[in-house]
């Protein structure tokens, strides 16, 4: 096992250890918290608080350099230059950024945004809000039984009519890792900008966004050990020079007058008002936590983990129909139905034997319609997720299944 | 373990299998949907109405074994019967969901739904159809009015 001491670590998490009985598998909702990023949060409220760029004082540049460390640290993360690093709340925030900054000001009726059938609807309703708009529309890549994208039809969709291509790296329901580095290749043959959703692969796997090959790379803190209220749209810097401001505000901007301003450059551009301070910086601790941990032996965990699970439940629970892609490309996420008992009462059921998973459609409606399914229940692991975690899981999996056995 | 006899009974997850008064009712003059946007559970209610009575209900819809017991046990019950005395069993059965008040005779196997005022998470699935109920008077009311 890749992660040598699972156990241990479990020991950095204070909520685990405040709840021994809980097996919580919603980390693809959002993560727990080690001690280290709690400390960090607790020690810049205790002794580095402060308004941020804006002091005089000696107070307020010690908050602004752990401001910008936590740039640092977030950039060499994801291989990318700390200019090109703007904080925002979420995932969701930093894709609502593009819509809007580059989006509403360069579609045109007949332009065509690709999207894929897999996407979290915080990938879908922001392009939704803007082609409205102005006129563009959409076009996906579908989704095949396999769990997998249909990268065949890529040639035909790519038209030079196509001005962004906006897919998720790891897919929140499946767990499909999608070929972004191969999708961007084919887009920028066609002159356009790629968007990546990182919101589940920057938590779980090594990545460098340049070598993506991807305009934009979006993820949020709270789903990788970060504190909530805190995320990163990357940009490579020369499309971010391009783009308008999205808020206005202080801190963004070069000159005011009473009708009229101008602009910082980026990151500053984007990051308007007062920003998340002390969850940067917690977010900057928990990239190190799992940079001491390595990115590459959390993807080995996961995988690990995601095997082990699927081959129990393939073997031992015939009533469980599981989907996604079985292979390397997929990341430890678990999406299942029970018989014919719906989602809902199975997450409840599981709950009784103190067993965290969601249930519904994960905000991702046209994947489960593509699926055939309105709902599903979802198991996710992380690092601090044990091999007894997925044995305990799949025991109260079974009771569950003996529980409805007249009703399945 | 117990919670879970508690909130599954057989006459739940019979309702749930075989759900009364489901499917279409070519008469209905009064149509809602009601739906929780955040799980994906919708429910269809149709009724025939001349404002006062509720002669004829009938539902659509997926969900949970929660929201479709309650939607089935709830046609059951206020069929035949007035919108103001359908109106008083909504309440009865939201103050034994949401108060955990002990259920009122009237609620009948309505009744074996009352373990769901312990889970938080699941109240919204009990309470859907009702919602529906509501949202259906006032609509057979401004018809009643309209007209
Ligand atoms: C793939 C994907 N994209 C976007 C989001 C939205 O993230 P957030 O809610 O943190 O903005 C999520 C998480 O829910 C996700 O899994």
């Amino acid at each position: 096992m890749a992660i040598v001491t699972p156990q241990t670590l479990r020991q950095d998490f204070p909520l685990l250890v405040h709840h021994p009985e809980l097996v919580y598998l919603n980390s693809a909702a959002t993560s727990q918290k080690p001690q280290a990023v709690i400390e960090a949060v607790s020690r810049y409220y205790r002794e580095l608080n402060a308004s941020v760029h804006r002091g005089a004082y000696t107070l307020s540049a010690q908050a602004s350099e752990a401001y910008e460390q936590a740039r640092r640290t977030l950039a060499r993360f994801i291989g990318a230059e700390e200019r090109e690093i703007i904080f925002v709340r979420n995932t969701t925030e930093a894709l609502n950024l593009v819509a809007y900054a580059w989006g509403l000001r360069n579609l045109q009726p007949g332009d065509e945004i690709l999207l894929t059938e897999m996407e979290h609807h915080a990938n879908l309703v922001p392009w939704h809000l803007v082609c409205e708009r102005t006129g563009a529309r959409i076009k996906a890549i579908p989704l095949g039984d396999d769990g997998r994208l249909e990268l065949e039809h890529l040639g035909t969709l790519l038209t030079e009519r196509v001005r962004l291509v906006s897919v998720m790296h790891v897919s929140n329901v499946l767990g499909t890792v999608n070929p972004v580095a191969q999708i961007a290749q084919a887009a920028r043959a066609v002159g356009a900008l790629v968007l990546v959703d990182g919101a589940q692969s920057a938590p779980h796997m090594p990545v460098d966004v340049r070598a993506l090959g991807a305009d934009f790379y979006a993820f949020s803190g709270h789903k990788m050990l970060g504190p909530t209220g805190i995320g990163v749209l990357w940009g490579r810097y020369e499309v971010l020079e391009t783009l308008a401001p999205f808020l206005g505000g202080g801190s963004m901007i070069r000159e005011v007058y009473v009708d009229r301003s101008t602009y910082a450059q980026p990151p500053q551009r984007f990051e308007a008002g007062t920003p998340a301070v002390a969850e940067a910086v917690g977010l900057a601790a928990a990239v190190e936590y799992l940079e001491r941990l390595g990115m590459a032996n959390v993807w080995q965990h996961e995988l690990e983990l995601a095997a082990y699970a699927l081959a129990r439940l393939d073997e031992e629970l015939p009533e469980v129909r599981t989907f996604g892609p079985r292979g390397q490309d997929r990341s430890g996420v678990i999406p299942f139905v029970l018989g014919s008992i719906h989602a809902h009462d199975v997450a409840t059921a599981l709950d009784q034997y103190g067993i965290a998973v969601r249930a519904g459609h994960h905000c991702a409606q046209p994947l489960h319609r593509k699926l055939g399914v309105a709902a599903t229940v979802r198991a996710s692991f992380y690092v601090y997720t044990t091999r007894e975690d997925v044995d305990r899981f799949i025991e109260a999996l079974k009771k569950v299944r003996d529980f409805f056995k007249d009703w399945l | 373990m117990n919670l879970l006899e508690d909130l599954y009974k057989d006459i739940i997850l019979r309702h749930y299998k075989s759900p009364h008064n489901y499917g279409p009712l070519e008469s209905a003059n009064v149509r809602v949907v009601g739906d929780n946007p955040s799980c994906g559970d919708q429910i269809e209610l149709q009724v025939e109405t001349d404002g006062e009575q509720i002669a004829d209900v009938r539902f659509r819809g997926q969900g949970c074994a929660i929201s479709q017991a309650s939607a089935s046990l709830m046609t059951d019950l206020v069929k035949g019967k007035t919108w103001a005395e359908a109106l008083e069993l909504e309440r009865k059965f939201k103050s034994m969901i949401l108060d955990g008040a002990p259920p009122a005779p009237e609620l009948g196997d309505l009744a074996a739904l009352s373990g769901v005022h312990k889970l938080a998470a699941r109240v919204k699935c009990a309470t859907l159809a009702w919602n529906a109920l509501e949202q259906a008077a006032q609509e057979a009311r401004t018809k009643a009015q309209g007209t």
